[in-house]
């Protein structure tokens, strides 16, 4: 209770302190506007940066995991490697199960087939199964049509879509969609065609590939095959955990005793994801090293405008440890004003602060987000009670005859 | 009752180097309940230092200051600053009023540092004003009042807690005679209503209002009388 009425004596006074000497408030404030601008555009400007990121790491596919017998660095024994167990689609329904932070699961499984539409033939297109989900993990759009649905992926349906590459070939003249073409022998019903990749031969993109459902796939072309699982993380920045999360999920569906090393590879394209945590990292250290210098001048500025503060009413002060104040009261009350200037200070800094993040806009796509505004004012209190503290302290010392005496 | 027993109280100031000055050198006083003690003595006697010891705003050097039995020479900080709330009413010859509250505010400022909820504050705080005679003054600023009004306020903030002494240092100092006197017959009431009053003055006629006369000198007690021809003694 005691406390509490202290406190509202406290809020009672500072503010008429400001309110008295306003030029004085509003100068001492500066420091933490700028500090607190600088705080927010730079967390703003890591927040753009990372979305960034995540928009062009999708494009890249550096946010999806590969899971495979084989690493793509490779050392060690081929042979073992070899010889490890084939990846089933059996785990990627147990992954699709038990992952929490992941997008999208698909398995697939390539071989080469030519595909074969009237009297035209292409021999070097590729045939992959795989599963409805695909179009999610691989990061591929559609040109035309739409990708085989859960129900056609699940029934095993004889449909496919095709490559850029193979519907230029095959249907010069024509309209894809709703044709049948002959792949490795077996008839698909075209559902969809893919936007063009381009990149080298286009081996490693959908241009050259039939696509069809990895039940259709395994009937016709048999089952007994390695597959590789293509997982797509829920968020770039905690790919190392959709890593471990995948890890146990894996071991215990291939039930691996602890002692047993992993017989299984998760496979990313590391170097882009490296490099940017490296860059992430240097704007940060800069970011906040300019911050912390612009919060740090600000708090002397404080520290000084309230030993002012504390000087100009040291009678004040006298009288009111003489009416029965104790030390605390007169420590709050002062720590109260600082707070209110910076808290004020930190406000003002947010106000100017969001005009600026949405120019930044133009250049990254971000937006203030509620936890730096929330960060801000915690840390513009802080730079309160901190600077305050000193003066704070001094005053609550103070002897009361001494300060009664004071003119 | 004892209020107040001093001991053989000293204090010296430490003035740097080998220097020091002996401000009070042996004080014993006995106040009881309901006395009007002045104590007197031209400057430099040890009168502020031996006030500033009674309002436990300083502490002594050795001796003994027992306040309503409790040795109060030795407390810290914070239990002095419990006790100048509780138990002492200060009225000083500069008024020491807070310039940017109003009078109600001024009064309330001990009951918010004693901790008493908002309503019981702004009810006692507006008796001990309408005691002193400024009921319709209670919003007014120091700055908005006379010199005797500010000292009204100041009476009322002092009574306000209900203390077990009013200490009035020099509380005409800053008035003319005619409010000062005032101010004066306003303490006699104070102290007809069973109030301890402590004056500290270096004025004779100021004194005469008080029963008994502390003289000090170099910080020794030279005389402890009861006054025999009281003033204002029943003024209305």
């Amino acid at each position: 209770m005691n406390l509490i009425s202290e406190i509202t004596e406290g809020l009672g006074i500072a503010f008429y302190a400001i309110r008295a000497n306003k030029m004085r408030s509003v100068l001492t404030t500066l420091g933490i506007i700028i500090g607190i601008v600088s705080v927010t555009l730079m967390a703003t400007a890591i927040e753009g940066v990372d979305r960034k990121f995540e928009e062009s790491a999708s494009a890249f596919g550096a946010d999806v995991l590969y899971i495979q017998k084989f690493p793509w660095v490779g050392h060690g024994d081929w042979w073992t490697y070899r010889n490890r167990k084939d990846i089933t689609v059996d785990i990627a329904d147990d992954i699709e199960r038990q992952a929490n932070f992941i997008d999208a699961v698909a398995p697939s499984v390539a071989t080469v087939r030519p595909a074969q539409y009237g009297d035209r033939v292409m021999s070097n297109s590729f045939l992959t199964g795989t599963t409805y989900q695909y179009v999610n993990t691989s990061g591929t759009t559609m040109k035309d049509g739409r990708f085989f649905s859960q129900e056609e992926s699940n029934g095993g349906r004889p449909v496919c879509v095709i490559g850029a590459n193979i519907a230029e070939n095959l249907f010069p003249n024509e309209d894809p969609i709703g044709k049948m073409i002959k792949v490795g022998g077996k008839p698909y019903r075209i559902q969809g065609v893919f936007e063009k990749q381009g990149g080298l031969f286009g081996i490693f993109t959908s241009d050259n590939r039939v696509f069809i459902p990895i039940k259709s796939f395994m009937s016709s072309f048999g089952a007994r095959r390695d597959v590789t699982i293509q997982v797509k993380a829920s968020s770039m920045a905690d790919i190392e955990d959709v890593k471990e999360e995948l890890r146990g999920i894996i071991r215990k569906s291939r039930m691996l005793k602890p002692s047993q090393p992993d017989d299984f590879n998760i496979n990313q394209q590391e170097l882009l994801t490296e490099t940017f945590g490296t860059i992430t990292a240097v704007i940060a250290a800069v970011g906040f090293f300019i911050t912390g210098l612009s919060l740090f001048v600000g708090g002397i500025g404080i520290m000084n405008i309230m030993f002012v503060s504390v000087t100009e009413r040291t009678k004040e002060i006298g009288i009111r440890k003489a009416i029965g104040a104790k030390r605390r009261t007169i420590l709050l009350q002062f720590l109260i004003e600082s707070s209110i200037i910076c808290l004020f200070g930190g406000f003002l800094g947010l106000i100017v602060a969001y005009p600026l993040s949405l120019i930044a806009n133009q250049i990254l796509p971000t937006a203030m987000p509620l936890e730096v505004v929330i960060i801000a004012i915690i840390i513009s209190l802080l730079v309160g009670v901190i600077s305050g503290f000193l003066p704070a302290y001094r005053a609550s010392r103070l002897n009361p005859v001494d300060a009664l005496r004071y003119e | 009752m004892d209020i107040i027993n001093l001991k053989q109280i000293k204090k010296i100031y430490d003035m740097g180097g080998a220097e020091e000055v002996q401000a009070l050198r042996g004080i014993d006083v006995v106040i009881r309940d309901n006395e009007y003690v002045a104590i007197m003595g031209p400057s430099g006697s040890g009168k502020s230092t031996l006030m500033n010891i009674l309002g436990c705003l300083d502490t002594p050097t050795s001796g003994s200051y027992e306040f309503n039995k409790i040795n109060v020479s030795e407390m810290n900080d914070d239990q002095l600053a419990k006790i100048r709330n509780k138990e002492i009413g200060f009225v000083f010859q500069t008024f020491n009023l807070l310039a940017r509250s109003n009078a109600l505010h001024n009064v309330e400022l001990p009951l918010i540092y004693a901790g008493i909820n908002k309503t019981t504050r702004r009810q006692l705080a507006k008796q001990a004003l309408d005691q002193v005679g400024l009921a319709d003054r209670m919003m007014h600023k120091p700055n908005e009042l006379s010199g005797g009004q500010r000292q009204r306020v100041a009476i009322a903030r002092a009574l306000v807690t209900k203390p077990s002494i009013i200490l009035a240092d020099e509380p005409t100092g800053n008035l003319d005679t005619k409010t000062g006197d005032e101010i004066m017959i306003l303490l006699n009431e104070v102290h007809q209503r069973g109030n301890t009053i402590i004056l500290v003055t270096h004025e004779e006629y100021i004194a005469e209002h008080a029963k008994r006369i502390i003289r000090l000198r170099d910080g020794h007690i030279e005389s402890d009388n009861i006054v025999e021809n009281r003033k204002f003694v029943n003024p209305i």
